[in-house]
């Protein structure tokens, strides 16, 4: 709502969330308590929209990059566990789209 | 990863930087917003306050009944002649738990969530005012039992410590990957049951952790016969100097994870918008 008036928006049309399922959060459930949170608000007839992050992995021992499953964050290549997450726990509102009084 | 560079922009999350065109009467706005940034404000803002008293904090994460209030109780049994401790407890309802950390003689302040299934840093922060900080060298924070929720909220602690008990099953890393990801230690609680069961190995346990990419520690206790009590106690104290050495460069310690694809803003009130380029700028 903060970036909907600072943008004088009438209305808020598109809320795009990005999700990894390391985030520890559900999308399905987070449309459903969006529906209910947005009641009354400028959000009301807003479309929500989840973007579903992979589980992505580089690994440090041979540098390549994997995607893998949530609980086998081991490199697909060489099977080493030093790997660093690249994408998979991200819970982010990415993008509002907004129709503007004019 | 470092947030000024740009370093922290990776494979992953590079497309939220690309910014869509504005059309006739549209603003498109890029957010790129953590979710959980007002958590992480008042998580930081807590951490701040431990740091400022020199007070390591320990978040304790379990399913309910794997021993977290017993493992206390052995602790500070152990340590309450050379430590200062004290323990903020969180629960849907009772204050059991609290009373049997008080009648270890150490102050103990009681949480109760209602329905609620983990804490959060502002349940944590109001708990603060009842806690004697400028008096104390270690706190814990028992989370409710949930091997779910409590993963995913900083409460401005320092460490992460997971317990799985022998009845549980070896799998739970592999099946609560978010939680066990968070890990600075695991701890295998009620080893003295293993004896007893034939379908729990900690070698398993062990490789489901590390399968998480997770090289956390891990220690075999049990509060009943004090096996692994020794080992714990060591790394409490290990963990203390290392906190107080960083204090003492202005530094502090974080709980393992570090949410990776969300660093990208840690700054979400200082983000400024600019809605005719799409371009968000970091001041």
């Amino acid at each position: 709502m903060a970036i909907a008036k600072a943008h004088n928006a009438v209305k808020v049309v598109r809320i795009i969330v990005r999700i990894g399922p390391l985030s520890g959060t559900e999308p399905k459930l987070l449309e459903n308590a969006f529906s209910i949170s947005c009641a009354g608000t400028l959000a009301e007839e807003a479309e929500f929209l989840t973007e579903a992050m992979p589980v992505r992995v580089f690994c440090n021992g041979c540098g390549s990059e994997s995607e893998t499953a949530i609980n086998q964050l081991i490199c697909k290549n060489c099977g080493g566990h030093e790997t660093k997450l690249l994408s998979g726990d991200e819970l982010i509102l990415a993008r509002v789209e907004l129709e503007n009084a004019d | 990863m470092c947030n000024t560079c740009g370093c922290n922009i990776t494979p992953g999350n590079r497309p939220l930087v690309l910014a869509e065109k504005p059309k006739n009467g549209m603003t498109t706005v890029s957010v790129l917003q953590n979710l959980l940034s007002q958590n992480n404000q008042q998580a930081d803002h807590n951490r701040s306050h431990f740091d400022a008293q020199k007070v390591l904090v320990i978040n304790l994460m379990s399913s309910p009944g794997s021993g977290k209030t017993a493992l206390l109780e052995a602790t500070i049994k152990r340590l309450r002649e050379s430590l200062k401790i004290a323990v903020i407890e969180g629960d849907l309802e009772t204050e059991n738990d609290t009373k049997r950390i008080q009648a270890q003689g150490v102050p103990a302040y009681q949480i109760t969530t209602g329905t609620a299934c983990h804490l959060d840093a502002h349940l944590v922060h109001n708990a603060l005012h009842h806690m004697p900080l400028d008096d104390l060298d270690l706190l814990f924070i028992e989370n409710v039992g949930n091997l779910v929720c409590p993963a995913s909220f900083d409460l401005g602690h320092h460490r992460n410590v997971v317990l799985l008990s022998v009845t549980e099953g070896d799998d739970k890393p592999a099946k609560y990957p978010v939680m066990f990801r968070a890990a600075d230690l695991m701890l295998i609680s009620k080893t003295d049951l293993l004896p007893h069961l034939d379908d729990f190995s900690p070698l398993n346990a062990e490789q489901n952790l590390h399968n998480l990419a997770n090289d956390a520690p891990v220690i075999e206790f049990s509060s009943k016969d004090g096996n692994g009590l020794e080992a714990w106690i060591t790394w409490l104290h290990v963990e203390i100097e290392q906190h107080r050495s960083l204090l003492l460069n202005n530094q502090t310690q974080r709980p393992k994870v570090q949410q990776d694809g969300q660093l990208l803003h840690v700054h979400p009130g200082k983000t400024k918008f600019h809605p005719l380029d799409n371009k968000v700028v970091h001041t």
